[in-house]
């Protein structure tokens, strides 16, 4: 790991300040405030059902498709409310994507699945739309795999190739801010490193922000994490420094594995 | 434990016996049924039975009027019951905010499609027969039909819209699609066997409804031209020529197209539905 020389700290992408989420009343995400910057991995770590899903759900307001949830706080987005009344959400999510903890291909072919983006964004052009595919299929790791089959269900593939798959459908629109809730939880290890390396590829260009239970995996692709607990933020910093010296005596018990 | 096993086996055993023997009870009834229509009515139907037209009441000649009517009257229904319904069923299970007037709606579709089919009808008489003065016609009958089934065809659809999976929504919506391109081009598409197969139950009720056709379609033997001409459906020609004492053995001959009918819609319907199942999707 040789993230001693730390990158100089450009504006943020989110900012977030004292973001609290509840779901029917029951806080799942208490006062979190934190930037996020760009073309950076930040990770986000903590034991299952911390609120790790609910905060990143609420970075492109993917919660307010669940009744009952609360949202209260501000995150800007390169200084804009996102919250605010009269925002394009639709356009938000559109510059905000997101993987999902569990891989989610529509009911069509893989062709059209990773169409689908820039279909409905009024690319029409066969010519362009083959390109896209490619192109999105080659940076998810699949194409190799599909290219013979781009018109067969994407449903029959199996659990890791569709989640290389909506990677795939992701980028094929054109984001700032990928938001993957641990994409590589249902692959095998040599599907997870593909999806490492495109990370570590991807990130040049977006902001990444990634969901993992894996320990190893945040070192390895991360640039700053962040430490969540019961819906709090524990540490939040440089992953070199939250890995090598974290300030919190929980963050190293979680890190250490010896969390009870 | 070995003893356990046996009994699970044997329990296992017992209980797919009874499975079997429900499942070859059923078939054998409808089997029954089928043949005896078929049996007594097919020796009379002809080419010129299904394409001449009546004689003296029916007694003779053929029953061609009546299958025009029936197929006028189940495509005027079904043509209004179909978008209205189907529309009906999106708003309901993809806008509608879950609330009183929901729950109102939800009630009232659930207590219309168990209204007998007869209270359609005299609503159907007052509303388009008498006060919009449409007269016994196949308007007055298809509207009246498509009010019939409209409740089944809502609640069947909203049914299959529900059990879209909310991933699929999600996947579209975090793709920036708006809430319609997501209906449209995600939810709509695999909900549509489900959504096929509650229409074809609609059309299986309009085809085979006979006393609310009765009071607002009439019962004239002639070609029903325009959609302001009466007609007479099948259906309502075998009750007639049955219950009137007319002719049994025609009403027979009436009965067997009749199931014949059914049957080819339930085929062309099914085949439909695989054509149009999403790939490798789900049923
Ligand atoms: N739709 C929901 N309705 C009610 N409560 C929810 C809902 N989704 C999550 N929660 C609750 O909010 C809390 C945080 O959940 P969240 O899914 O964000 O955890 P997580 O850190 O992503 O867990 P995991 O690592 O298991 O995915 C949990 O207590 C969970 O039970
Ligand atoms: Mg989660």
């Amino acid at each position: 790991m040789d993230h001693v020389h730390a990158p100089p700290v450009p504006a943020p992408t989110f900012t977030v300040r004292n973001l609290t989420i509840a779901y029917s009343g029951n806080p799942a995400i208490k006062n979190v405030s934190l930037d996020l910057y760009p073309r950076s991995v930040t990770a986000f770590i903590g034991p299952s059902g911390c609120g790790k899903s609910t905060f990143l759900r609420a970075l492109n307001r993917m919660n307010d498709l669940i009744p009952g949830v609360t949202t209260q706080g501000r995150i800007l987005l390169e200084g804009e409310d996102i919250y605010a009344p009269g925002v394009d959400v639709v356009n938000l999510r559109k510059r905000v994507g997101m993987v999902f903890q569990r891989p989610n291909p529509f009911p069509m072919s893989i062709f059209d699945n990773v169409a689908y983006g820039p279909r409905i964004h009024g690319v029409t052009d066969r010519d362009r739309l083959s390109a896209i595919v490619e192109r999105s299929l080659t940076a998810a790791a699949l194409w190799d795999e599909v290219k013979d089959r781009l018109h067969k269900s994407a449903l029959d593939l199996s659990g890791g190739q569709q989640q290389r798959l909506c990677i795939a459908r992701l980028l094929a629109v054109d984001s700032e801010v990928l938001l993957m809730d641990e994409p590589a939880s249902a692959l095998d290890p040599i599907s997870t490193g593909k999806i490492e390396d495109l990370i570590d590829e991807l990130k040049n260009r977006y902001t990444i922000l990634i969901v993992t239970h894996n320990m190893q995996q945040a070192g390895r692709v991360s640039d700053r994490t962040a430490f969540f607990l019961s819906g709090e933020l524990i540490e939040y910093g440089l992953t070199a420094e939250v890995f090598e010296s974290p300030r919190d005596r929980r963050t190293e018990d979680y890190i250490t594995g010896r969390f009870g | 434990m070995r003893d356990r096993r046996r009994r699970n086996r044997l329990a296992d055993l017992a209980g797919r016996g009874l499975l079997v023997l429900a499942a070859a009870v059923t078939v054998a009834i409808l089997l029954a049924l089928l043949l005896y229509v078929l049996v007594k009515g097919l020796p009379l139907v002809s080419w010129e039975f299904l394409t001449a037209l009546p004689r003296r009441m029916g007694r003779l000649g053929g029953i061609w009027p009546t299958i025009v009517g029936t197929l006028y009257l189940s495509a005027v229904a079904l043509g209004v019951a179909a978008p209205l319904g189907v529309a009906a069923a999106v708003y309901l299970a993809e806008y509608a905010p879950p609330g009183r007037l929901t729950r109102l709606c939800h009630f009232g579709s659930e207590t219309l499609a168990g209204v007998p089919s007869i209270i359609f009808g005299l609503f159907g008489f007052a509303t388009f027969v008498i006060f919009l003065g449409l007269g016994w016609s196949v308007l007055s009958g298809g509207l009246t039909l498509a009010l019939m089934i409209l409740p089944t065809v809502i609640r069947t659809a909203e049914e299959a819209l529900k059990a879209v999976p909310r991933a699929y929504r999600e996947g579209s919506l975090a793709l920036g699609a708006t809430r319609w391109q997501t209906v449209w081009h995600v939810v709509l598409p695999s909900a549509l066997p489900g959504i096929l197969t509650g229409l074809l139950l609609g059309l299986g009720r309009a085809v085979g409804e006979t006393a609310a056709v009765l009071l607002t379609a009439g019962s004239s033997l002639t070609i029903p031209l325009s959609p302001l001409d009466p007609a007479r459906t099948m259906s309502v020609h075998l009750y007639l020529l049955a219950v009137e004492g007319i002719s049994l053995e025609r009403a027979y001959a009436t009965a067997a197209v009749l199931v014949i009918t059914i049957l080819l819609l339930n085929l062309l319907a099914t085949r439909l539905v695989r054509r149009l199942t999403p790939k490798g999707g789900h049923a």
